[in-house]
C-alpha cells in the first residue's frame, strides 16, 4: 500500500467501544502530507473518538495505527507529539491559573532549562502573530483572565507553534465555535498557508461552509463509521447534509417577519449605549464580535432578576449556559437530576421532590428534544457534548420563566439538533415566551425578530424585522472602527 | 439515583465494614464477655459524633473550602449556658434546650455573616468565631460545674429496650437529615452548589440563602449535641467539645462523603462514628500504652480512608 507508506497517520479498521456503546466501528482514515481533511458528522458520530485515537489518547481495541509507513505498537500521546501531531480540543484545555507563557512551556517539553520564559514567550507570540495578525493578546496574561474567544485563539496558536519538533499534523476540533467571523477567517487562511507549506490538518466543524471551502477531502462519519469520503469538490452544502443523514433542511428558511412592537414590554435594562427592552414573545438577538459585552448583559439581566437569598416561586428569567463545563452541568449527577434542578419547585409538594413526577417530566422532555440515551439515570458525562447541551436546554425550557437567556448555547451542536432546537424556540416564542439569544453564528442571529449589535461593551445599533440581515449586522459590528 | 448507587457501590459500606471488624476483633479478645456493654457504649458515644458529624457533613457538601471549625466551641457554650439556665431544676429542661438551639442559631448567623459580609474563607471565619464563642463559654462558666437536672441526667444515661436514649435521639435526627438530603429540594440545592457554584447560580438556586441555612443547621446540631453531652457527663466542662473538632470531620470523611463536596450520605456517618469509638476501645482492650494507641488510631483511620477512597477513585 503506497498510500499507507506516505501517510503521516493512517488508522486501519479502528474499533473502540465504551461499555455497550460502539464509538468507533471499524474506521479507516489516512492523512497525507499537504492535505486538509474535513471531518463532519452528528454529535456522537465518533469524530472526537477518532481524534483521540490519532493523538494517542486512546488505544483502539482493534485495528492498527501506522505513521510514516511504520506500524505503531506502543502509540501514546508522547509518541504522537514526537511525530508532530498537535490537537486543539473542543473542550478548551489550557490551565486557567497559569499564564500563556507557562501554558506554552507545559505543551512544549523541550522548552526546559534556563531562560525558558523568554523563549516560550517568543515562540507563542510568533505563532499568534502568524495565525491572528493584530490579535492584541499579551503573552504574560493569565489564561483565566482571557475571554473564551481569546483562549481559543491561544490554543490554536499553541498547536501551530514550533519549539524543536515542528507541527506536521494539526487536529482542529471545532476551533471556530467561539470565534467570530473575522477571527475564523484569519484562522482558515492560516490553515491554507500551513497546508501549502506541506503540513496536514484534520478539521472538524459544524459550520459546513468552512469545511467546504477549506478542506481538500471530506470524510463523513455516522454512528462510528465512515459513510462517505470524497474530494471537497464532490460535495456541496446540500450533499454534505444529506450524507450526514440529517433530515432537517440545511438552509434556514427566512422566518416570517413578526411585528412585535405592540406587545407588552417584559424586561428592560439600561446598559451603556442604547437602552435594552424585551417584549413578550420576542426572539431578540445579541450580535457583534465575540466578547464585546453580550455575555455581560445576559449575566446582568440574570443577576438583576433572580434571588440569591430566597427561593423564587415564579422566576422571571432562566439561563442556558454556553460554557457548559463552567456554569452548566453538575458533573456528579444523572441526566435526570441535571434536567430537573431548575424546575424542582413544580415537581414537589411541601419541599419534598415527587420522584414520579420528576421521572415523567424527564421522559417527556427526553422525547421532545431527543436526548440520545438509553436511560435518564445515566450520568450526564456519559452524553456527548451536543446532547449535554440539549439537557441544559430542556432544563431552561421546563421552567415557567417567561424569559429565556441564551449564552451562545449552540456551541458544538450538530446541524440536525440545531434545527430541532430552532423549531422549539419558534414554537415557544409563539406561545409568548421571550428569548434573548447571544450567538456567534450569523445564521442564528438572522432568526431573531430584533437584534441588538454590540461594540466594545455598548449597544451600538438596533435592527428590526427586514433590517436583520448579515450585511447590516456586519456593518454595525465594525462601525466606528477607524 | 438508586441505579447510580448500585452501579458504583455504596461508599458508606466501608465504614460499616470497618466498624464491624473492629467490634469483632474486640469481642474476640474478651471471649464474648461484655459484648452488650461494649455495643451499648459504642452507640452512646457514637450518638454525639453522629449529631455533630451530620451538621459538618451538610457544610462540607457545599463544596471545597466549606467547613465549620466552630463546632467544639459551640458545643461547650451551649452546654454551659443551658446548664446554668436550668440550674438543676427539672421544670427548666425545655427552656434550656431552646436556649441551646438559640445559641446555635446565633453562632451560625455570625459564621455566615463573617463569610459573606467580610468575604473571609469559611476555615478562618469559623475558627476565629470559635475563639469568641469559647471565650463566651469561659466567661459564663467561671470554672463552676453545674449539674444537669435529674430527669435529663437519667434520660441521657439510660436506655429504652436496650438502646441508649441518646442513640435514639441521634437516630431521629439522622432520619430527618436523610430526608432533607435525599428527598427535598434543599438537599438537591446543597449538592448542586457543592458541584459547581456558578452552575447552581445560573440554574436559579438561591445560593446564599441555601448556604446560610446550612451553616445555621450545622451550628444548631452542634449545640444540641453539646446540650446532650453536658447532661450525659454530669455537667459542662470547658474542654468537652475539644475532641469533636477532629471527630466531626473524620466521621464525614470515613463515612464516604466526598471532601470536594456535592456527594454525601447519612448512613456512613453512623458507621464511621461507631468505628471511631470502637478503635479506641479495641486498643484499650489489647492493653496497649497511650502512645502506641494514638499512633495505631491514626494508622487505622488513614488505611480506612485509603480503602474507601480507592474504591471511589475507580468510578
Amino acid at each position: 500500500m503506497d498510500d499507507v507508506a506516505k501517510a503521516i497517520i493512517a488508522v486501519d479498521g479502528a474499533k473502540v467501544s465504551f461499555g455497550a456503546v460502539k464509538a468507533l466501528d471499524g474506521v479507516t482514515l489516512r492523512v497525507m502530507p499537504g492535505e486538509c481533511v474535513g471531518l463532519v458528522g452528528h454529535n456522537g458520530a465518533g469524530k472526537s473518538t477518532i481524534v483521540s485515537v490519532i493523538n494517542g489518547g486512546l488505544t483502539p481495541h482493534d485495528g492498527t495505527v501506522t505513521s510514516d509507513g511504520e506500524r505503531q505498537e506502543r502509540y501514546g500521546i508522547n509518541a504522537a507529539r514526537d511525530r508532530g501531531v498537535r490537537c486543539v480540543f473542543q473542550e478548551l484545555s489550557l490551565c486557567p491559573n497559569l499564564s500563556i507563557v507557562e501554558n506554552t512551556r507545559l505543551v512544549h517539553r523541550a522548552l526546559g532549562g534556563f531562560g525558558w520564559r523568554s523563549r516560550a514567550a517568543e515562540i507563542i507570540e510568533k505563532s499568534l502573530d502568524a495565525v491572528f495578525p493584530g490579535h492584541g493578546i499579551d503573552s504574560g496574561l493569565t489564561v483565566g483572565d482571557l475571554s473564551i474567544a481569546e483562549r481559543q485563539m491561544v490554543e490554536i496558536a499553541l498547536a501551530f507553534s514550533d519549539a524543536g519538533t515542528p507541527a506536521r499534523l494539526v487536529i482542529l476540533d471545532e476551533p471556530t465555535s467561539s470565534l467570530d467571523a473575522s477571527l475564523a477567517r484569519q484562522m482558515l487562511d492560516h490553515v491554507r498557508r500551513f497546508i501549502a507549506g506541506g503540513g496536514s490538518v484534520i478539521f472538524i466543524s459544524h459550520i459546513l461552509h468552512e469545511i467546504l471551502e477549506t478542506c481538500d477531502r471530506i470524510v463523513v462519519m455516522k454512528d462510528g463509521r465512515v459513510v462517505a469520503e470524497r474530494p471537497a469538490q464532490g460535495f456541496d452544502h446540500h450533499g454534505l447534509v444529506e450524507a450526514m443523514g440529517s433530515v432537517a433542511k440545511a438552509e434556514t428558511r427566512q422566518r416570517p417577519v413578526r411585528e412585535q412592537s405592540a406587545a407588552h414590554a417584559i424586561l428592560s435594562h439600561q446598559a451603556s449605549g442604547l437602552p435594552f427592552t424585551a417584549r413578550t414573545g420576542e426572539i431578540i438577538g445579541l450580535a457583534g464580535l465575540a466578547g464585546h459585552g453580550q455575555t455581560e448583559l445576559l449575566l446582568a439581566l440574570h443577576a438583576a432578576r433572580s434571588g440569591n437569598w430566597l427561593p423564587q416561586r415564579n422566576p422571571l428569567v432562566t439561563f442556558v449556559a454556553g460554557d457548559r463545563r463552567l456554569n452548566g452541568v453538575f458533573e456528579l449527577w444523572s441526566i435526570l437530576r441535571n434536567f430537573s434542578i431548575a424546575s424542582l419547585g413544580d415537581m414537589s409538594s411541601r419541599g419534598l421532590v415527587l420522584e414520579a413526577g420528576e421521572k415523567a417530566k424527564g421522559a417527556a422532555w427526553k422525547e421532545r428534544i431527543e436526548i440520545r440515551t438509553p436511560n435518564m439515570d445515566n450520568r450526564i458525562l456519559s452524553l456527548s457534548g451536543g446532547n449535554q447541551q440539549k439537557v441544559l436546554f430542556a432544563r431552561a425550557l421546563a421552567t415557567r420563566a417567561p424569559v429565556v437567556l441564551m449564552d451562545d448555547p449552540m456551541r458544538g451542536v450538530d446541524v440536525g439538533t440545531k434545527q430541532e432546537v430552532y423549531a422549539i424556540i419558534r414554537d415557544e416564542a409563539a406561545r409568548g415566551r421571550t428569548f434573548i439569544w447571544y450567538s456567534t453564528e450569523m445564521e442564528e442571529v438572522c432568526l431573531c425578530d430584533r437584534v441588538y449589535v454590540f461594540r466594545e461593551g455598548r449597544i451600538t445599533a438596533e435592527l428590526v424585522g427586514h433590517a436583520v440581515n448579515e450585511t447590516n449586522i456586519i456593518s454595525a459590528s465594525f462601525e466606528g472602527t477607524a | 439515583m438508586n441505579t447510580l448507587v448500585r452501579q458504583f457501590g455504596k461508599p458508606w459500606v466501608w465504614s460499616w465494614l470497618a466498624a464491624f471488624i473492629v467490634w469483632f476483633l474486640t469481642i474476640l479478645v474478651t471471649g464474648g464477655a461484655g459484648t452488650l456493654g461494649l455495643s451499648q457504649a459504642a452507640f452512646t458515644f457514637a450518638a454525639f459524633s453522629v449529631i455533630v458529624g451530620i451538621g459538618q457533613m451538610f457544610v462540607i457538601t457545599l463544596g471545597p473550602g466549606n467547613i465549620d471549625l466552630s463546632v467544639p466551641a459551640t458545643m461547650t457554650l451551649a452546654g454551659t449556658v443551658a446548664l446554668k439556665l436550668m440550674n438543676v431544676e427539672n421544670g427548666m429542661i425545655l427552656p434550656g434546650l431552646l436556649l441551646a438551639v438559640f445559641i446555635g442559631l446565633g453562632v451560625g448567623l455570625c459564621n455566615y455573616t463573617l463569610i459573606k459580609a467580610l468575604r473571609i474563607p469559611p476555615i478562618i471565619a469559623t475558627l476565629s468565631m470559635s475563639f469568641i464563642v469559647q471565650s463566651g463559654a469561659i466567661w459564663t462558666n467561671r470554672g463552676l460545674r453545674i449539674k444537669p437536672p435529674s430527669v435529663l441526667a437519667d434520660f441521657t444515661t439510660s436506655s429504652t429496650l436496650g438502646v441508649p436514649n441518646v442513640a435514639i435521639v441521634a437516630f431521629l435526627i439522622s432520619i430527618l437529615a436523610w430526608i432533607l438530603l435525599e428527598k427535598t429540594i434543599y438537599g438537591r440545592w446543597i449538592s448542586a452548589i457543592g458541584q459547581s457554584m456558578p452552575a447552581a447560580r445560573m440554574a436559579g438556586i438561591p445560593v446564599d440563602g441555601t448556604r446560610f441555612v446550612t451553616y445555621l443547621f450545622c451550628a444548631v446540631l452542634a449545640s444540641i449535641s453539646g446540650y446532650l453531652l453536658a447532661c450525659f457527663s454530669g455537667g459542662a466542662a470547658l474542654n468537652m467539645g475539644a475532641e469533636y473538632l477532629l471527630m466531626s470531620i473524620a466521621v464525614v470523611v470515613i463515612g464516604g462523603t466526598a471532601v470536594a463536596g456535592g456527594d454525601s450520605n447519612v448512613p456512613g456517618i453512623w458507621g464511621a462514628s461507631l468505628f471511631m469509638f470502637l478503635v479506641v476501645s479495641m486498643l484499650n482492650t489489647y492493653g496497649l500504652g497511650a502512645g502506641i494507641r494514638l499512633i495505631m488510631t491514626g494508622l487505622i483511620i488513614i488505611s480506612v480512608i485509603m480503602l474507601a477512597g480507592g474504591r471511589r477513585g475507580m468510578r
